[in-house]
């Protein structure tokens, strides 16, 4: 942004000093579904260019916290988020935020593969259409060939974007998902269990385009696979309870946790 | 031991070896499966029959009304009838008010060999045509003068009764008297018929004609402009509304006690009886607002009121079943609501919509009760121009005709119901192929 506080200029820059480059930031992030309580002042920082890792038993808020992320909870009856969560330097529960200029800069891929029931080409197409990102017709054709060489589809659909996106395998279709969320050009990338529905070939092609994503995207990814998040992330946050239990390297989280819930769910004593 | 005789010992032991048969209900539960397909096929069969039984009555008593007898004959235009002191110069009035019943009376006398000063005969013969032919005369010469004094061949309407007796419908066992065609009349169309001068046509008139009081002349005409018209109100404006009102109460709307007040509401108003809504119109539309009595406009507006409520939960139900996912990714992307809901949910919920649309107008194209009381139950002749002008509906002129005591009218009743059955086959059809049309996208 153009328009930094000063503040906000000495605080990226404090993060420079520290080589740690804060994508989102989330400070005391509560959140409540009518009378009830889900998730419990959780502070937590995504890193830029990172894949971070959301991990815990069911029902412990870690989805909950993803959909802050981009504020799919505005959607759910009910829901109401306390704290502050920002990106770079935008509050993005601030009146002055619009919605749907927050989740243009932040996607989403969900647990089922969800395309549209349109032409694999439009599924792609649809995002920078809305957000006017392509001029001309060569512009799209561009951006959908690019995002699909980013989800690694491309090869497998280059000579068949006319056809129903809802015609691939599972796998396929997340990959879509994740080409359409691609297509808009966000700068982070919410994750909600891509690979839930996918059988273990679709899984390791995903995590594989995971990994190559995390060059240009930040991504958060919720997973209840405790090898996954070993396996594609550097950061993990444990969720317990609506609680952040702890949130560390992967590498030490695996190894040698600090907390002592950490240690017991991945040992797989409770969840 | 050797492994012969050690087989046998192995037989005995895997036979001991496995678990006694449970009864776990086998029979019971495969019994109750046949019964309940048998149930299951009782009622079809038993739909079906009644269906049947509903088609062949209406189409058995019905078929023959789309076929009428005509009179075809030469005609002599008789000055000495029509213009006797030649005065049409002056007179325009003359050419209008003569007497072409004689005219055509004459003709079929002098086809059939009757004297005409016969008057007993002549007054037969007058019954075997229909009263139409004054019109249909007095068109032919007010529009070419020219023909008074020719003989031209006309062929027009034979009378209802002599229609019913050459359609076979009416019981000559019957004694003479208490019969609407006499012997002599029965002599003389099987004189006719032989000749060719009676022959039975494709009955037209049953499609572009009004009411009449004379059933050979009734037709429907009216009634499909008005049934026409109405619904086409009805569609302008109930599917716009409705659509509308759906997508806002599904998608937008909080979810509040006046809301689930508005929801409880519409699925009451679903089921008001239609004669209400016949009410609330006579007061809304043709009391209080000043339309005029008769007219499909009213029609239309009640029909719309009625079935605004089933429209409304039709979409309601067809929004709701567009997987949430959908919507999901479309506000993930960053779509706002409304490109989410006019982008996806909608085109998704598009069959289920139309389908909804079209049984609510097959409803409205039936339904009789709320046009009777706003006047719609008329003697109509002249096709409406305008949804203003007076008009009837189809079924309220199925329920006129079903109140006429001539056979005639009988077979028209049968033939409108006809008429009506197809034109609701047709918009269920319409309906089939418009979903298929929109599910195919994948």
């Amino acid at each position: 942004m153009n328009m930094m506080s000063e503040a906000a200029v000495e605080k990226a820059l404090d993060k420079k000093m520290n080589d740690i480059s804060y994508k989102m930031i989330g400070k005391d992030v509560s959140v409540y579904y009518g009378e009830k309580r889900a998730l419990y002042d959780v502070n937590l920082n995504v890193r830029e260019n990172t894949v971070t890792a959301l991990i815990g038993p069911s029902g412990c808020g870690k989805s909950t916290f993803l959909r802050t992320l981009n504020r799919m909870n505005d959607t759910i009856d009910g829901c109401r988020v306390t704290g502050r969560i920002t990106l770079d330097t935008d509050d993005i529960y601030d009146p002055a935020i619009d919605v749907v200029e927050l989740r243009a800069r932040v996607g989403m891929v969900f647990q089922k593969p969800n395309p549209f029931p349109k032409s694999i080409y439009e599924n792609v197409a649809y995002g920078p259409r809305i957000h006017g990102l392509a001029k001309a017709k060569a512009d799209m054709d561009a951006i959908v060939e690019q995002s699909l060489q980013k989800a690694g589809l491309w090869n497998e659909v280059k000579d068949r974007l006319q056809e129903g996106g809802t015609g691939l395998s599972g796998g396929q279709q997340q990959r879509l998902c994740i080409a359409r969320a691609v297509a808009v050009s966000p700068e982070v990338i919410l994750m909600d269990e891509p690979c839930s529905a996918l059988d273990p070939i679709a899984t390791a092609k995903v995590e594989e385009l995971i990994h190559e994503l995390r060059a240009n995207f930040t991504i958060v990814i919720v997973t209840h696979s405790m090898q996954q998040a070993a396996r594609v992330s550097q950061r993990t946050a444990m969720f317990h309870l609506g609680n952040l239990v702890e949130e560390n390297d992967t590498d030490k989280m695996f190894t040698n946790p600090d907390d002592q819930r950490t240690q017991d769910y991945i040992m797989g004593r409770f969840g | 031991m050797s492994q012969v005789s050690m087989s046998p010992s192995m037989a005995a032991l895997g036979a001991a070896s496995r678990p006694e048969r449970r009864d776990i209900g086998l029979r019971g539960r495969y019994a109750a499966e046949r019964r309940f397909r048998l149930y299951g096929m009782a009622a079809i069969a038993f739909g079906l029959l009644f269906l049947f039984l509903l088609l062949f009555s209406v189409v058995s008593k019905g078929y023959t009304a789309f076929q009428q007898s005509m009179i075809t004959i030469p005609v002599e235009f008789s000055e000495q009838i029509i213009d006797k002191d030649n005065e049409r110069a002056t007179n325009p009035q003359k050419l209008v008010s003569a007497n072409y019943p004689v005219v055509a009376r004459d003709a079929l006398a002098r086809v059939l060999g009757v004297a005409a000063d016969d008057r007993a005969a002549m007054r037969e013969v007058n019954g075997m045509i229909s009263d139409s032919v004054r019109v249909q005369l007095r068109n032919l010469v007010t529009a070419n003068p020219a023909i008074i004094g020719t003989t031209q061949p006309v062929t027009f309407l034979a009378h209802g009764d002599l229609d019913s007796a050459f359609k076979g419908q009416i019981n000559l066992d019957v004694p003479e008297k208490d019969r609407k065609i006499s012997d002599r009349q029965i002599g003389w169309m099987n004189q006719l018929a032989e000749s060719g001068a009676l022959s039975k046509h494709f009955n037209t008139g049953l499609f572009v004609n009004g009411a009449s009081s004379r059933p050979e002349a009734a037709g429907v005409g009216v009634a499909l402009i008005g049934s026409l018209y109405m619904m086409l109100i009805v569609l302008v404006l109930s599917l716009p509304i409705g659509v509308a009102a759906s997508i806002y109460l599904e998608e937008f709307a909080p979810k509040n006690r006046f809301t689930d007040l508005i929801e409880v509401n519409i699925n009451n108003l679903a089921a008001v009886p239609s004669i209400v809504y016949g009410l609330l119109g006579l007061a809304v539309f043709v009391n209080f607002a000043g339309f005029p009595r008769s007219a499909a406009l009213v029609g239309g507006l009640v029909l719309t009121l009625m079935t605004l409520p089933t429209i409304i939960i039709a979409t309601r139900a067809a929004l709701k079943a567009v997987p949430p996912s959908i919507r999901s990714a479309a506000l993930g992307l960053g779509a706002s609501k409304m490109q989410t809901v006019f982008h996806h949910v909608l085109p998704l919920a598009m069959p289920g919509i139309l389908t909804g649309t079209i049984i609510g107008l097959a409803h409205a194209l039936g339904e009789t009760a709320p046009l009777l009381l706003i006047g719609m139950v008329a003697f109509v002749a002249d096709v409406p121009a305008t949804p203003m002008d007076p008009a009837t509906a189809l079924p309220v002129q199925i329920y006129m005709w079903a109140n006429e005591a001539e056979r005639a009218f009988v077979e028209r009743t049968s033939g409108a119901i006809i008429v009506l059955l197809i034109f609701l086959i047709l918009m269920n059809v319409g309906a089939i192929l418009l979903r298929r049309r929109f599910e195919r996208r994948w």
